[in-house]
């Protein structure tokens, strides 16, 4: 403090211009600058966030070479527009406009905080046919094994949903709706069965009867 | 302006945030992302590379305006400053490398509070030429880096057992999970501040003795 009443031109009235107009444009300035880098990283941050989904859709949904995003609407699931919003899945086509299945997004509480997930599902045979791991804050060399452990990822390629998911004992799984769950990392295992579980609770009662998913619309795919 | 010994001047300040005044290892400041995204060599850098781009962006910035910015208002307008280089950091981060975005998250957006920056713009740049507040901020954050490697490099080697995900050793290496885990960083840090600071205590040891005539021991 001591070294600002010191100051010579200290007098309140006449800094206080100065102070604001310092102020004024610093924030003017900051905020224009900021602008400008924002619309400018802005498509290639959307074109990121698209093409990591994409990437998570066909990997969980084997075969699948295009996808569309459905919602509810009238009590049915319909092809969604650009600005729909609302709970949705992803429904997954070869490449020659095949279904092959819908990919469903789901999260819940992990270990340490949310983990984000996404499974594909086979309607006709009534099986979860793949899982990956979006976003979690497991523990590393434990909880993180829900995506880094290839066996239990694989232990998701065709999986039955009926009565429900279980995990058990690694190395006890023996019916198809089983789960070998990863030693050490228990409550992780679990939580993301509990996921795709709820996932499938809400969204098994929406689905349309096999062979009867909407088609693939054509529609402008970022040419990649 | 320029005087004979400027750019001895300009190296001396580039080189003593390398080394001598470390702000790690000597200064102790930026300890949160220090040990917040060390887990990895790979995030250590990049967490280096956005904080020397916030720091000589706002170094170079803040020396030129060191003229204009009211005494009273100046911290202000630092971080102001500072906030905006961070932002902008954070947004080019997500658009070209989504992955390392995503692994170091809130921390660059936390760059902003880094006590290394606004120290250095309070202590230095504020006060001296743009080309040696350049120099200073170069030397700083390079040193921060320097440090953040040797961390990530460290913890990535003995809780992963790689480095920049190469493996290391054979199959039956048991990862020391701890490592990379919070409680890592913590007794990593403290690991290399005790062979810091004996380094140091020996120079200095060793130049008393030279002074006062003695040999040296080794």
């Amino acid at each position: 403090m001591s070294s600002i009443a010191a100051e010579p031109e200290a007098k309140p009235a006449a800094v206080a211009p100065r102070m604001v107009l310092a102020l004024g444009l610093a924030g003017l300035l900051a905020g224009l600058f900021i602008v400008v880098v924002y619309e400018a990283t802005l498509p290639m941050i959307e074109a990121n966030r698209a093409a990591a989904l994409r990437e998570a859709v066909f990997r969980v949904v084997p075969g699948s070479k295009a996808m569309q995003r459905l919602v509810v609407k009238g009590g049915t699931l319909a092809v969604a527009g650009d600005k729909e919003s609302g709970a949705s899945i992803y429904a997954a086509y070869d490449d020659t406009g095949k279904f092959v299945g819908y990919a469903v997004p789901g999260q819940g509480s992990g270990f340490q905080d949310t983990i984000r997930l996404i499974y594909g599902f086979d309607p006709a045979s009534k099986r979860v046919v793949g899982m990956d791991v979006l976003e979690s804050k497991e523990t590393p060399g434990l909880g993180d094994k829900i995506y880094k452990d290839e066996a239990f990822v694989a232990g998701f390629s065709k999986l039955a949903i009926e009565p429900e998911i279980v995990v058990v004992k690694n190395g006890t799984k023996s019916k198809d709706n089983e789960v070998d769950g990863i030693t050490g990392a228990t409550i992780s295992s679990k939580a993301v069965v509990k996921i795709i579980n709820a996932g499938n609770d809400t969204w098994q009662k929406r689905l349309p009867a096999p062979g009867g998913e909407p088609a693939l619309q054509p529609k402008k795919e970022p040419a990649k | 302006m320029t005087t004979p010994d400027d750019g001895k001047k300009a190296y001396e300040e580039f080189a003593k945030g390398i080394w001598r005044d470390n702000p790690v290892f000597v200064a102790v400041l930026g300890m949160c992302p220090m040990l917040a995204v060390t887990n990895t060599a790979m995030n250590a850098l990049a967490m280096a590379g956005a904080t020397l781009f916030v720091l000589v962006g706002s170094s170079v910035l803040v020396s030129l305006l060191r003229k204009f910015i009211p005494k009273q208002v100046r911290i202000t307008t630092y971080i102001i400053i500072i906030a905006t280089f961070v932002t902008v950091a954070d947004l080019v981060l997500m658009a070209l490398t989504p992955a390392v975005h995503k692994e170091l998250g809130a921390f660059i957006a936390l760059i902003v509070v880094n006590c290394l920056i606004l120290g250095r713009q309070e202590a230095f740049a504020s006060r001296n030429t743009v080309r040696l507040a350049f120099a200073d901020a170069m030397g700083m954050s390079l040193g921060f880096g320097f440090a953040l490697f040797c961390l990530g490099a460290a913890r990535e080697v003995l809780g992963f057992g790689s480095l920049f995900e190469v493996p290391l050793f054979g199959p039956n290496f048991e990862p020391w999970v701890v490592m990379i885990l919070p409680p890592g960083g913590f007794l990593m840090l403290g690991m290399i501040l005790l062979i810091f600071n004996a380094l140091g205590q020996r120079q200095r040891r060793l130049r008393e003795q030279a002074a006062s005539g003695e040999e040296a021991a080794t």
